[in-house]
């Protein structure tokens, strides 16, 4: 098989749940949990002679995620989209269809590619049912409960182009969106609750001016690891088709996170006809310029934005650790460390090493006081092995790094006490002093090694170094 | 004291609760025995209230007792159309398929109608989910018209109006899609208007098209409109066509006459009216031009084509408005191998003919490939109506017409004949689709004695005017019978 002479081509729809205080529609609470059908009300049950109410915040969350996407913002309408669930209260959806409020903007992965943005509409969540019958489809089940709390959550749909051509790419593609929207501060992006769904459309075409192929869409896909495999099957299982000479079949296909593959869920003939119409109980949705502005103007700055100015301060970070860093939101931590003076390089390696690893504990670290603990590791008061442990104590529970240090017994050596040490040493060992200085730089870890048993640990090997330097001559 | 045998209006009943020259627990239990001896013949309740009325009742006696003005609406007893959801009381829509299911919330409207002192005192009878124009698609049977039983009260707020007019109650509300106030008012001899769409909340109201679906009110006389218009209308947040204004526009200038007022009488609906409508038409003219009003024939074209633009437009909305009526979350529900089949089987059962042909009817306009032609084109001839209104309205203030073809038709005549039943609201329809108010005002009988409604028209937020020409008309045929 020759995967080489074919080209994937990628398309990605994210579903995106708006942190509001409230749903689309009602004034019932958009948590995530809680007991099954507390957070409902008539409104979102769709009980007859009820009417929804546009929520204000999450039309200004869309919009931030508009502007943050590099969208158009425009004037926009609600549709109907007609099919029958029983996790669906009103059995119709109420979503943009031919107008949405953002268009045609795009995304910039860390690795330069661009990758575009078709749309990114408001609809509303569906509850959550769960079956009690043996197989995950409705159709075979006996019996079903239904969860409405999720029903008439706000969600943005944001449509990317067929611009993505592998599954790394489209690994970049959503780690950077989520980025992007969690920076917005529009949802909190956690993949594993379902506040960010991925759908991908797939298709693969011999070589890159080919025409595109007939493409299946893959639902169900809840981690970035699922949304690699699924794809990497996906793309493995068209090329095999149309190497056998088979023809690809446009349909809706279901990831299977146990067995890895994806299984068809309906074809293209009897894919639903949804009947979209205007909704007619919402006006359209037309924010003025000024509220549009205002949007733009309040973005907070976003990850790429985040991510030069980290390069800017520290031009030989490597990118990866300025990804992983922004990533992490302690960029912010890092400049504000670095412009009280403490050393970049110190300062990258200590926040991604160890502060990483608490990210929430990290987040909470006073910046004078870090700043002090990356001066007293450069200075060479604190051994790394000595900063790491003040750090760690800091992490817990805060603290001037001093007092942290003196109470771990970290009183770093003063010069001359070093110096009396260093000297003792050579004058116990001066066959191996000789072979110092003829150049063997090995034997200065024999040294350090001796000063550290003497001194149990207080001493800074590089302070031993530089001392052991200035006694060849 | 001793109520008289001629039914109170609401004003004088208000009046006299106020003025404790009886009480309403009097007044009340006057209409249920009212209800008690006419209904069993003549059907416009699907439900009465009483207890619950009797209780209010006496609340509103010990209000008016302590001083407390109990509001514009004191003690008048009320009928509500069975679409127009009641808190812990059965809401049918006159359909089998909600299973006497009990809202947990009121109606704005009934919120409105409670805090101006009026007393609910039963759901009234409909077509089913207001699918007709004469109460015979009623799942529970149809309602009879009062003034001969034979007849149908027209539809779909049939119960309403036969409430109305049998002097059960003063008052009632019903919900005009494409004329289901205005021609059962006609058809039972009654006042009944439909508002400019988004003077009143349609929250609570059982959707059947949502962008014609309006709720009015039925009273004897248009005074009573007035008030009861007055307690019904103004914006709530919770319907976002509800019109952010400040007040309702109806203003007690309806003494005012027709003078100097242009009256355009509309040529298209002239057309195919029966000989004895068309002389009422004509005298109605003879009184306004004696009133000082200045009258014209008046052409809006596009009104021959809004009955088959709203045989697809309401029936699209409906197609999708009644979807949740799926056996999941509440009504009725026959089971099934699995969900789908569940669905499939509550709404054979549940739903009857005709809602079932209009949602047929709506689903396959909206159908991809047929939706451009269908409802696109229906959108688009909508635009034209309300261009061809808002020429017409350039030059006459009002615009009149008889409010149907026919006066009430024998039950039975044309239930098994749905287009001939869709021709009764020819003459209300273009109205809904334009979104302006219209009153059904009566005006004499035809030589069967059955009663005759002639329709005034008025450009959005004109209300008022509607209301103001009513009264003129109403007093007109007031005086010629003294
Ligand atoms: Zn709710």
């Amino acid at each position: 098989m020759s995967e080489e002479k074919y080209e994937p081509v990628i398309g990605l729809e994210v579903h995106c749940e708006l942190k509001t205080a409230t749903k689309l529609w009602c004034a019932c609470p958009n948590e995530f949990g809680g007991e099954p059908n507390t957070h409902i009300c008539p409104i979102c049950l769709g009980l007859p002679g009820t009417l929804p109410v546009l929520n204000r915040n999450a039309v200004e969350y869309a919009m931030w995620i508009g502007a943050a996407l590099n969208c158009e913002i425009k004037p926009s309408k609600f549709h109907r989209k007609n099919y029958f669930y029983p996790d669906m209260p009103k059995d119709f959806q109420i979503s943009q269809y031919d107008e949405p409020i953002n268009v045609q903007g795009y995304l910039d992965l860390p690795t330069g590619i661009r990758i575009r943005i078709e749309r990114a509409h408001i609809e509303e969540d569906t509850g959550k049912s769960s079956h009690l019958g043996k197989s995950g489809r409705i159709h075979a089940s006996y019996g079903a409960l239904v969860d409405y709390n999720r029903a008439g959550v706000p969600l943005v749909e944001i449509v990317s182009a067929p611009d993505i051509r592998s599954s790394e790419q489209a690994k970049d593609y959503v780690s950077e969106l989520r980025a992007v929207l969690v920076a917005t501060g529009a949802t909190d992006g956690r993949m594993e609750e379902g506040s960010l769904r991925v759908d991908a459309n797939v298709s693969v075409r011999k070589g890159p001016n080919a025409p595109f192929g007939t493409r299946c869409e893959i639902k169900n896909v809840n981690s970035l690891r699922s949304l690699v495999r699924a794809i990497e099957y996906e793309i493995k299982r068209q090329i095999e088709i149309l190497e056998d000479g088979g023809r690809i079949v446009q349909q809706t296909r279901h990831f299977n996170e146990d067995t890895l593959s994806t299984v068809a869920l309906r074809s293209k003939e009897e894919a639903q006809d949804y009947r979209y119409f205007p909704e007619p109980d919402l006006p359209p949705v037309s924010p003025l310029d000024t509220w549009i502005n205002k949007v733009k103007q309040e973005l907070p700055p976003l990850p790429s934005q985040r991510r030069a100015k980290v390069k800017e301060t520290f031009g030989t970070a490597e990118d990866s650790q300025i990804i992983t860093l922004v990533e992490q939101d302690l960029d912010g931590l890092f400049l504000d460390v670095v412009s009280r003076g403490a050393d970049c390089e110190i300062a990258l390696r200590r926040l991604l090493n160890e502060a990483a690893s608490q990210i929430e504990a990290a987040k909470k670290l006073d910046a004078q006081d870090f700043a002090e603990l990356i001066g007293m590791e450069k200075s060479g008061k604190l051994s790394a092995t000595q900063c790491k442990a003040v750090l760690a104590n800091m992490l817990e529970g805060g603290g001037s790094p001093m007092q942290i240090a003196a109470s771990l017994g970290f009183e770093g050596m003063n010069s001359n006490e070093l110096e009396e040490v260093i000297t003792q040493i050579i004058n116990d060992n001066p066959d191996a002093f000789e072979r110092f200085k003829a150049g063997d730089e090995k034997v200065s870890q024999f040294f350090v090694g001796q000063v550290m048993k003497a001194t149990k640990g207080k001493a800074n090997g590089k302070a031993v170094i530089e001392f052991l330097e200035a006694k060849k001559s | 004291m001793k109520l008289s045998d001629k039914p109170l209006s609401a004003k004088e009943i208000a009046a006299g609760i106020k003025n404790k020259t009886f009480s309403a627990t009097e007044i009340v239990r006057n209409s249920l025995s009212r209800i008690d001896k006419l209904d069993g013949d003549i059907h416009a309740f699907l439900a009465v209230t009483g207890d619950q009325a009797l209780l209010r009742a006496k609340e509103i006696d010990e209000m008016v007792s302590k001083g407390e003005d109990p509001g514009i609406l004191a003690g008048v007893p009320i009928g509500i159309k069975d679409n127009i959801c009641t808190r812990k009381v059965a809401t049918t829509c006159g359909s089998k398929i909600l299973n006497e299911w009990k809202p947990p919330y009121d109606a704005t409207v009934i919120e409105k109608l409670r805090s101006q002192g009026a007393i609910v005192v039963g759901k009234t009878n409909m077509d089913e989910f207001a699918m007709g124009s004469s109460t015979e698609h009623s799942a529970f049977g149809p309602t009879r018209n009062p003034h001969n039983i034979n007849c149908v009260p027209g539809g779909s707020s049939g119960g309403s109006a036969a409430s109305v007019a049998s002097g059960m109650v003063p008052l009632a509300l019903g919900s005009d899609t494409g004329g289901s106030i205005r021609q059962p008012a006609a058809f039972c001899g009654v006042v009944g208007l439909k508002p400019t769409y988004g003077l009143v909340s349609r929250y609570g109201l059982v959707a059947f098209a949502s962008s014609l679906d309006q709720i009015g009110p039925f009273s004897r006389n248009v005074e009573d409109s007035v008030l009861l218009s007055n307690a019904i209308m103004g914006h709530d947040p919770l319907d976002s066509t509800s019109l952010d204004i400040e007040t309702p526009p109806i203003k007690i200038d309806i003494d005012k006459g027709v003078k100097g007022l242009r009256i355009g009488i509309i040529s298209e609906f002239l057309e195919g009216i029966s000989p004895e409508i068309s002389k009422a038409i004509e005298l109605a003219c003879k009184y306004l031009e004696e009133g000082g009003g200045q009258i014209e024939s008046c052409s809006v074209p596009s009104v021959r084509q809004s009955l088959s633009a709203y045989y697809l437009i309401a029936p699209a909305e409906a197609s999708s408005n009644l979807a949740r009526f799926d056996g999941v979350r509440f009504g009725m529900r026959v089971d099934g191998k699995n969900a789908e089949e569940m669905m499939v089987n509550t709404r054979t059962a549940g739903f009857g003919n005709e809602v079932k042909r209009r949602i047929m009817l709506g689903t396959y306009a909206l159908s991809a490939g047929y939706y451009d032609a269908y409802y696109g084109s229906a959108q688009k001839l909508r635009t034209l109506v309300i261009r061809d209104f808002k020429s017409a309205y350039q030059k006459f203030d009002v615009l009149l017409s008889p409010t149907t073809p026919t006066t009430a038709f024998e039950i039975g005549a044309k239930v098994d004949d749905p287009l001939t039943m869709y021709l009764s609201d020819v003459c209300t329809i273009p109205t809904n689709l334009a979104g302006h108010p219209a009153i059904s005002v009566p005006f004499g009988h035809d030589s069967k004695g059955l009663p005759i409604g002639l329709q005034v028209l008025a450009p959005a937020l004109k209300d008022n005017l509607t209301l103001r020409v009513a009264k003129y008309l109403e007093s007109a045929v007031e005086k010629a019978n003294v």
